[in-house]
């Protein structure tokens, strides 16, 4: 029987536990996808953050670490300064990155910590279970902003990518998402560019996906998708913040 | 051995660590405390080490963790405030099973309290650092000499036990000055461990450094081998220092600083021809009980010196389980007892046994 496609290599044979329509599973493929090419996953420390992606430490082939809350870039850097030959990535998501890790994450890039940064931008709490999180939009409904987000009590959405992209020590800060196939490409090859510059000895960098929640959305993954080109593009728009290497050309 | 060198407490623990192949630093400004840090900042340039100055000590600590991980010796430093805030990442390293160094330079509290030497962290050192039931092995030196030799011992039965090892030391012995003797610098040891996450390089399965475990048997069973492993050190690593103890009706019981002045104020009475006597808990986890509890039936009356309300003190009465009357004195809030404070207690509990 001819093989059509298979596997990375870099992911175990442990299913994925997520829900139906959640992104998280293309994007562990991409990661995993860019491991496999850059043939580099003996040498790779993922960093697993606490939310619905705590368990990518079974779904890597590569050594991973468990941080906590919002502390991901704290280990990272913690091992890739102890191991500068290692190759070290955080996959983080929003409440985890931008409130919890907030203070860790502009540190980390502020520095120019030679890590890559996967961020995972959905809106929402996902595993305890759909709360507000830094990046849930004005008017959005959560468990915890029932009648809609009011940014003047609940606070303003922080676009994470503008953010950092001010700071000296980014190497990239790119917005991508993995709606259709022209755009999972698009994330591939970005997540591929930030490992590159790690290798290159580049700084700090994040490739931030705008990902979906399906189950806390309250909508069929169709339709969680539809929402996110409606909703969440407008306000968290694609494209490369900064780019050291464009930059200077 | 090395020549005798005049230095801070908080230098010594510095270079001792840098002798003991530590060569990663993570830390952030806290008084009184500062001078490892800065110590640290001068030296690991020159021996390719790594300082790192934090955001917080919250960000220090999850450094340490990232090291200690990849399997690289690896310390922090901090003061009382400080470790408050390193509960987490403490709690996450005992429970990840990683071998980490944690200096307290201890400081009054609560709160933002004072930056004047204080003993009032040891139930935090020994009971309650963190969330969770673990324990860290923790060491409390009353001399910079000690300070020196409990870096390399800490450091080396941290690793064996594969656990987080605390210096409890406090803000006079961190800021004085004595005369040490710096042991032969050992080559640092990055290759050893064969479960670090530092890359599998084809060679082995996946690493992983994890505290999560959602299936609550899977996590009993792992936290029972881990007290398992602490009953093994409870009967192999307690230390404790005795002085003038085999005769002795009243023993005082107290470490660190405060043991420094409850010597002086021993000395004095037996000079008065009071049989009293000194025990001077090295380790505080594991509580030396055993120590104690061979002089429960010939000393008449146990006094506990600390400089805080009282924490060890519940230690010697466990130890002692009631069979004799069990004192305190102490001063807290960065006060520190003068020898003739301690003496007259001694003095007070003396007209008791009469």
């Amino acid at each position: 029987m001819a093989v059509k496609g298979e596997k990375p290599r870099a992911l175990t044979d442990v299913p994925f536990h997520y829900c139906p329509g959640c992104t998280h599973g293309i994007v562990h493929r991409l990661v995993a996808e860019v491991i496999d090419e850059l043939g580099i996953e003996g040498k790779t420390v993922g960093i697993a953050s606490v939310g619905c992606s705590v368990f990518t430490y079974n779904y890597f082939n590569c050594d991973m670490v468990q941080a906590p809350h919002g502390r991901a870039p704290a280990v990272a850097t913690g091992v890739k300064r102890a191991r500068p030959d290692n190759v070290v990535f955080t996959y983080q998501g929003d409440g985890d990155l931008a409130a919890i890790g907030a203070g860790e994450t502009v540190h980390a890039a502020a520095r120019g910590e030679n890590i890559v940064v996967i961020f995972i931008n959905n809106a929402i709490y996902g595993m305890t279970g759909g709360q507000m999180a830094p990046t849930t939009l004005p008017g959005q409904v959560t468990q915890t902003t029932p009648y809609g987000r009011d940014t003047k009590t609940a606070g303003n959405p922080i676009r994470v990518c503008e953010l950092l992209s001010s700071l000296d020590g980014v190497a990239l800060a790119q917005r991508v998402t993995v709606d259709n196939v022209k755009n999972v490409k698009n994330a591939k090859k970005a997540i591929k560019k930030a490992f590159e510059y790690q290798m290159e000895g580049l700084g700090y960098s994040i490739v931030e996906v705008v990902s979906t929640c399906p189950t806390n959305w309250g909508l069929s993954p169709k339709d969680a998708l539809q929402w996110l080109r409606d909703n969440m593009l407008p306000y968290y728009p694609l494209g490369v913040y900064k780019d050291v290497k464009e930059a200077k050309e | 051995m090395g020549e005798r060198v005049l230095m801070k407490g908080n230098e010594a623990i510095a270079e001792a660590a840098i002798a003991a192949g530590c060569r990663h630093f993570f830390g952030y400004p806290i008084t009184p405390q500062t001078e490892v840090a800065a110590y640290m900042s001068k030296r690991m340039p020159k021996v390719d080490g790594v300082y790192l100055q934090a955001e917080s000590e919250v960000a220090s600590i999850n450094m340490v963790l990232g090291a200690g991980a990849a399997g690289v010796r690896v310390m922090t430093s901090t003061s009382s405030p400080g470790v408050s805030l390193m509960a987490e990442g403490i709690s996450y390293i005992a429970g990840s099973d990683v071998p980490a160094l944690i200096i307290n330079v201890q400081r009054g509290g609560p709160g933002l309290g004072g930056i004047q030497p204080s003993q009032a962290d040891y139930f935090q050192a020994t009971k309650s650092t963190g969330h969770g039931d673990f324990h860290m092995l923790v060491f409390a030196p009353s001399t910079v000499q000690e300070m020196v030799d409990f870096v390399s011992i800490a450091f080396d039965l941290g690793d064996k036990y594969r656990m987080p090892a605390m210096i409890l030391s406090d803000g006079m012995l961190g800021q004085m000055m004595e005369p040490v003797e710096l042991p032969e610098a050992r080559n640092p040891d990055n290759d050893s461990k064969d479960w670090a996450a530092c890359g599998h390089k084809g060679k082995r399965e996946h690493n992983v450094i994890n505290s999560l475990y959602i299936q609550p048997q899977t996590l009993e069973d792992l936290v029972r081998a881990r007290y398992e492993k602490y009953e093994k050190i409870k009967e192999e690593e307690q230390r404790a220092e005795e002085y003038l103890t085999e005769d002795a009706e009243i023993i005082v019981v107290a470490y660190g600083a405060s043991s420094r002045v409850s010597r002086s104020a021993v000395d004095k009475a037996r000079k008065e021809g009071i049989k009293v006597g000194l025990i001077r808990p090295i380790t505080l986890w594991p509580f030396p009980e055993k120590t104690i509890a061979k002089y429960v039936d010939s000393a008449k009356k146990f006094l506990t010196v600390e400089m805080s309300m009282g924490q060890m003190v519940d230690d010697v009465r466990l130890a002692v389980n009631g069979k004799k009357p069990v004192e305190f004195y102490g001063r807290t809030g960065g006060m520190i007892p003068a020898p003739n404070e301690v003496y007259n207690k001694i003095v007070e509990m003396k007209g008791g046994v009469q």
